[in-house]
């Protein structure tokens, strides 16, 4: 590990203003800390915040959540509203991780982690996201768990967060303060950059702009909540596809489809088409069929992860059938 | 970096390097040997300890992260004339073979055993809402940041199982 310089912030107003001098802000560190190590990233400043009051899950006017950035995914994940209310993303934190990590991860950090791929953590070979300019060695390299939807030709990284699937899928808005003392909401798609020609660039905060909070609004009515993880081994594993799903049917057809994909794109994935094609329909084989054709239209796969699209299409099919099987009974 | 933990019951005062991680400082600079190098990378748990209660890798945390926290190492769960009750069950059960990853999971299954009493779900309850059931696919789920290279892994459990059974 590089050398750092080391502080601690007593404010979110504090951390805003030491992140300043350019600073980069720690919180459960397994994730920077992780990167540290291998020197892929090598900040010169760290800005402890874990002693700011951002761990509460306060509930909001208009019955949702504001859950403080750092609230520990395993305090998310047992909430006993999260359980109630939002279940998807309880199932989809505790799909994530171990025991340990989930103590430490937090809401903030589990959003910013960075991509799995072999080659971002490998200094020896040429990545674009590691080092600008530098190619992609994934393109033709072992990419069985990169992306196949909105990728560019300079990078095909997915975001590997469960949760942000789940937070995805449930609208969340993630709330931040700039240096500047400004404060914005964003919801997790405009957070979210995707690779394009700068896949450096991850989301749209600025530097030492702080996560405080994500925002849940209030929980869907009559609707079924599931997270589905697909992954080579039953626990401890990235996904290689995940789908968040909430669905709804009224008098046999379906009133409500939210979807969201984990392991097939750089950021958490929701395609509009998909979940317009679904309302007003009676839910199908065909039906469901053709929603995985709008989803994977534009799919490409690049040799080892190929098997992907398939997968995506089986479990999009496999979690329609369950949540509107259910809805039914 | 002064730093002061309270480790096993006793206070330290450290001066370290900010870049120690938390199992550095027990290993190197407080020679609390016990917690285990495996991977320094939070994929097997080799590192496992409680940090105020709460089990986690202490291979993938600053110790100055840590400045007035209560840590518990496998030293503190027990001694060799004083061994707790899962100490003894990974003994009576054969939980171990070669024995590295063992203090890691002692460490880990204690606070887990203690997550399932306050209730908390995991990625193997039928029904998150309810009170989780300890069955051997719960411990297995909520044991997986625990890799055992000799695959003791049913023992292991028998080892949890029995304990928990035995408390209850
Ligand atoms: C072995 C292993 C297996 C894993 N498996 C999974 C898995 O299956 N699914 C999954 O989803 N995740 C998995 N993870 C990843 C884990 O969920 C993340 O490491 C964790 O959520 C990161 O949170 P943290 O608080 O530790 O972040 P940190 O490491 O502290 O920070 C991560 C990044 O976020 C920034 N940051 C943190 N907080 C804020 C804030 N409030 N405002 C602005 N910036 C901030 C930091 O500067 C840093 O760049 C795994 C990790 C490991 C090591
Ligand atoms: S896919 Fe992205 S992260 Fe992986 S090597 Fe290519 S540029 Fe780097
Ligand atoms: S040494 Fe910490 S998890 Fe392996
Ligand atoms: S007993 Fe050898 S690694 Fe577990």
């Amino acid at each position: 590990m590089r050398p750092f310089d080391y502080s601690r912030a007593s404010s979110t107003a504090d951390a805003a203003q030491q992140a300043a001098g350019g600073g980069t802000f720690i919180a459960g560190g397994t994730n920077l800390l992780d990167l540290m190590k291998l020197e892929v990233m090598a900040p010169d400043k760290l800005i402890d915040i874990n002693r700011l009051d951002l761990s509460q899950i306060e509930e909001t006017s208009d019955g949702g959540l504001r859950i403080g950035a750092l609230v520990s995914n395993s305090d998310l994940a047992n909430d006993t509203r999260v359980r109630r209310d939002w279940p998807v993303l309880s199932r989809a934190l505790l799909a994530g991780a171990s025991g340990q990590l989930r103590n430490k991860a937090t809401t903030g950090g589990n959003l910013l982690q960075r991509t799995r791929c072999l080659y971002f953590y490998d200094r020896a070979t040429p990545c674009n996201k590691r080092d600008p300019g530098s190619g992609c060695a994934a393109r033709e390299g072992f990419n069985r768990i990169l992306a196949v939807l909105g990728t560019s030709e300079h990078c095909i990284a997915t975001h590997p967060s469960d949760m942000a699937v789940a937070m995805r899928v449930l609208d969340a808005e993630v709330e931040t303060l700039k240096q500047d003392g400004e404060t914005r909401r964003l919801t997790l798609d405009a957070l979210y950059l995707l690779p394009g020609d700068h896949p450096e660039r991850e989301t749209v905060l600025e530097p030492g702009e702080l996560i405080t909070a994500v925002v849940l609004p209030a929980p869907i009515k009559d609707a079924q909540q599931t997270y589905r993880k697909v992954r080579d081994r039953a626990s401890y594993a990235f996904a290689l596809v995940s789908v968040a799903g909430i669905v709804g049917l009224k008098d046999g057809r379906i009133s409500h489809a939210d979807l969201a994909f984990g392991g097939l794109a750089p950021k958490p994935w929701r395609n509009a088409e998909v979940e317009e094609l679904l309302i007003g329909e009676t839910p199908s084989e065909t039906l469901f069929d053709k929603a995985a054709d709008i989803l994977l239209a534009e799919a490409q796969g690049y040799g080892a992860n190929d098997f992907k699209i398939p997968l995506a299409r089986r479990t999009l099919v496999s979690v329609l059938n369950e949540l509107t099987k259910e809805a039914s009974a | 970096m002064k730093t002061e933990l309270t480790i096993n019951g006793t206070q330290h005062k450290l001066e370290l390097d900010p870049r120690t991680t938390l199992l550095d400082a027990l290993r190197h600079h407080l020679g609390l040997t016990g917690s285990k190098k495996g991977c320094d990378h939070g994929q097997c748990g080799a590192c496992t300890v409680m940090v105020n209660g709460r089990r986690i890798n202490s291979c993938l945390t600053l110790a100055c992260m840590h400045d007035g926290d209560e840590i518990t190492t496998i030293e503190g769960i027990g001694q060799p004339d004083n061994l707790s009750p899962l100490q003894q069950a990974f003994i009576s059960q054969d939980g171990f073979q070669c024995g590295y990853c063992t203090p890691g999971q002692i460490c880990s299954a204690t606070a887990m055993l203690e997550e399932i009493a306050e209730g908390w779900p995991s990625h193997a309850t039928e029904d998150i809402n309810d009170r989780p059931s300890l069955t051997v696919d719960e411990i297995a789920e909520r044991m997986s940041g625990n890799l055992c290279r000799c695959a003791a892994y049913p023992n292991i459990v028998e080892a949890i199982r029995k304990t928990a059974e035995e408390s209850a």
